[in-house]
């Protein structure tokens, strides 16, 4: 927070196409949570352009940042970020009432979700009764329900053990086919040869930006 | 505001937070709660002080007799000087303009007794105005009248508490007692506001008291009260007219300070004012205290309630909730929670109140009450403190970047 400056992120420049699946990758420091933040509107980049599906996003307002995350973007987060007094259902169900949807409808659509990602089941269980790939999936479901164009997941394996890290990316997998753009930043190696493509950073820059041909090597 | 889906989100969030809820709710009832009871107490404490000092007519003069201090008219100084049933007479002849009431009063103490039960009381002897002077109720029977006086008849009106002293009933009137060896009968029985003390006071005609001493016609002194549109002026001019009526009668010099004593109630009366605006302005203060710490109470809560949800608030302003969203729902929630329970500790507080009632009389505390607008105001100042104490840190925690609530572990 002190006046003095640090460039985090030193020239990179991207792009990323509709129905990508995109791993960033990078050593503690390089920047990829950054860049992560700025995509997903949650802190602007001090010089630059960024553009997402043809809107410039530059110095919105809070209220405006609010709209357009709802509108355009999903989130998944490391430590999942449920609400813990909320059960499954409620927590996919809660994009949508900030979208101001109506209370049957959001249920239904958030049950529609919760079954995508096979937790239908546990839909009135709460966070606390869920083990941790089953909150990421909960999580995932709630990235989904507003239908955003972008899931950005920061980390969304880190938590967890390497047969449920597997299975969330299955999971992530199965989105992306059916045409959502996925941004994952990891540090797992195993978990970004699951992505269609890794941008590799390093000290804020790119160091390598290479496609996969089938989403493993 | 009115938005249904709004107050389901309230209402799911304060049933899910049943801890959180019960603290600040809690705050605010005991907040408003202990402020109604200490506003109550003190005015309890203004009640008893209204009722020490403020019993008698407010009207009224006791004119007393001392010693001389100066020579005058060839008489020598430290002359004792007493009234009598002259003094009266000439009073009422040529003060008429300002006299309300008049009474003269000797007093005298004696064993008072009925079968085997006797005690010590104090007997003032005066005349039938003495009743409107000391604001005396008759329960049973009634006052000493014209005709007592007239007949120098040997009838006494009795304190409630003497009655029940030696009789074990109030309702005694028609019987017998004994004072220092002479029979009178009880023809009423009387109560007084102004405590215990009064209502163990003995009244009988002064003339008969004066018979009973040797036939004199002596009188220890006289109360007198004016006209209540003279004012205060009125007062003033009223008593010094008596004081220059009596020295010129009793040969006292016009410039002596003693011999005539005239204790004026109009001044203590403005003294006596002037204290119970004192009480007033401290139980006041005490108040304002208490709400103070009310609010700093609530306040409290309501920063540690936003700190305790920054996480929360974070996740939904990533997933979409825009931050007047956030101070919204903040707000409405600690609006709702500390109305509801505001006015649970304004219930509690004020029948806390009335179920006291006279029990702590003995503590100098009588009647306390609290009214209803005050506790209101309390409870609104209360309400509208607590929501700004929530704005302050709802409207942080929404300007604060989601990713760093998040991280916020």
């Amino acid at each position: 927070m002190g006046k003095s400056s640090l460039h985090v992120l030193k020239g990179i420049n991207i792009e990323i196409d509709e129905g990508e699946l995109v791993a960033i990758m990078g050593s503690s420091g390089s920047g990829k949570s950054t860049l992560l933040n700025i995509l997903g509107m949650l802190d602007v980049a001090d010089k630059g352009y960024y553009s997402l599906d043809g809107i410039h996003i530059k110095s919105l307002n809070e209220k405006k940042a609010a709209q357009h995350r709802n509108d355009f973007l999903g989130f998944v987060f490391q430590s999942f970020n449920l609400i813990s007094y909320k059960t499954a259902l409620e927590n996919v169900a809660l994009p949508l009432y900030y979208k101001g949807m109506g209370r049957k409808e959001r249920q239904k659509k958030a049950m529609e979700i919760l079954d995508r990602v096979g937790l239908k089941p546990w839909a009135k269980h709460f966070p606390n009764e869920l083990s941790g790939g089953q909150k990421q999936r909960v999580a995932i479901a709630r990235a989904l329900v507003s239908e955003p164009k972008v899931v950005l997941a920061d980390e969304p394996t880190g938590a967890l053990d390497s047969k449920t890290s597997f299975e969330v990316m299955e999971l992530i997998k199965e989105i992306n086919k059916e045409g959502k753009t996925i941004l994952v930043v990891t540090h797992e190696r195993d978990i970004s040869r699951m992505c269609k493509r890794i941008i590799r950073l390093k000290d804020g820059e790119v160091s390598e930006d290479i496609i996969l041909s089938n989403g493993s090597l | 505001m009115f938005d249904r889906d709004r107050w389901q989100e309230i209402f799911e969030t304060i049933r899910k937070n049943k801890l959180r809820t019960v603290l600040s709710g809690f705050t605010v009832a005991l907040g408003i709660y202990i402020f109604i009871i200490l506003f109550g107490f003190g005015n309890g404490l203004k009640n008893t002080f209204r009722e020490f000092f403020l019993d008698d007519a407010d009207n009224v003069l006791f004119v007393y007799s001392g010693r001389t201090s100066l020579p005058y008219k060839g008489y020598k100084s430290g002359r004792n000087i007493r009234f009598d049933n002259s003094d009266s007479q000439e009073i009422n002849a040529s003060l008429e303009y300002f006299i309300e009431y008049y009474s003269p009063r000797i007093f005298s103490s004696g064993i008072v007794s009925y079968k085997s039960e006797s005690n010590n009381y104090s007997i003032r002897s005066v005349g039938p105005d003495h009743q409107f002077i000391e604001k005396t109720i008759i329960m049973y029977g009634r006052y000493i009248n014209e005709q007592d006086i007239a007949n120098k008849e040997k009838y006494a009106v009795i304190g409630r508490l003497v009655a029940i002293d030696l009789f074990d009933s109030e309702n005694i009137v028609g019987k017998y007692i004994d004072i220092n060896g002479i029979a009178y009968k009880v023809i009423g029985v009387f109560q007084d506001s102004g405590g215990d003390n009064e209502e163990r006071q003995i009244y009988t005609p002064y003339t008969t008291q004066q018979l009973l001493t040797k036939n004199t016609d002596i009188i220890d002194m006289f109360a007198v009260t004016f006209r209540k549109e003279l004012g205060h002026a009125g007062a003033i001019a009223f008593e010094n007219e008596i004081k220059q009526l009596l020295k010129e009668k009793k040969f006292i010099a016009p410039r002596d300070p003693s011999g005539i004593y005239v204790r004026n109630l109009a001044d203590q009366l403005k003294q006596n004012q002037q204290f119970a605006s004192v009480l007033q302005t401290i139980v006041g203060i005490v108040g304002i205290g208490t709400l103070i710490a009310g609010i700093i109470g609530i306040s409290n809560i309501m920063v540690f309630v936003v700190k305790e949800r920054t996480k929360e608030l974070g996740i939904r302003k990533a997933i979409g909730a825009s931050p007047k969203n956030v101070i919204g729902m903040v707000l409405q929630e600690s609006i709702l929670i500390t109305t509801i329970s505001g006015y649970i500790g304004l219930f509690l507080g004020i029948l806390t109140l009335s179920g006291i009632g006279e029990s702590l009389e003995q503590y100098f505390i009588k009647n306390p009450y609290i009214d209803l607008n005050t506790g209101i105001f309390a409870t609104i100042a209360l309400i509208v403190c607590g929501g700004i104490a929530g704005y302050i840190p709802a409207k942080r925690a929404a300007s604060i970047k989601p990713i760093i609530a998040l991280r916020d572990e």
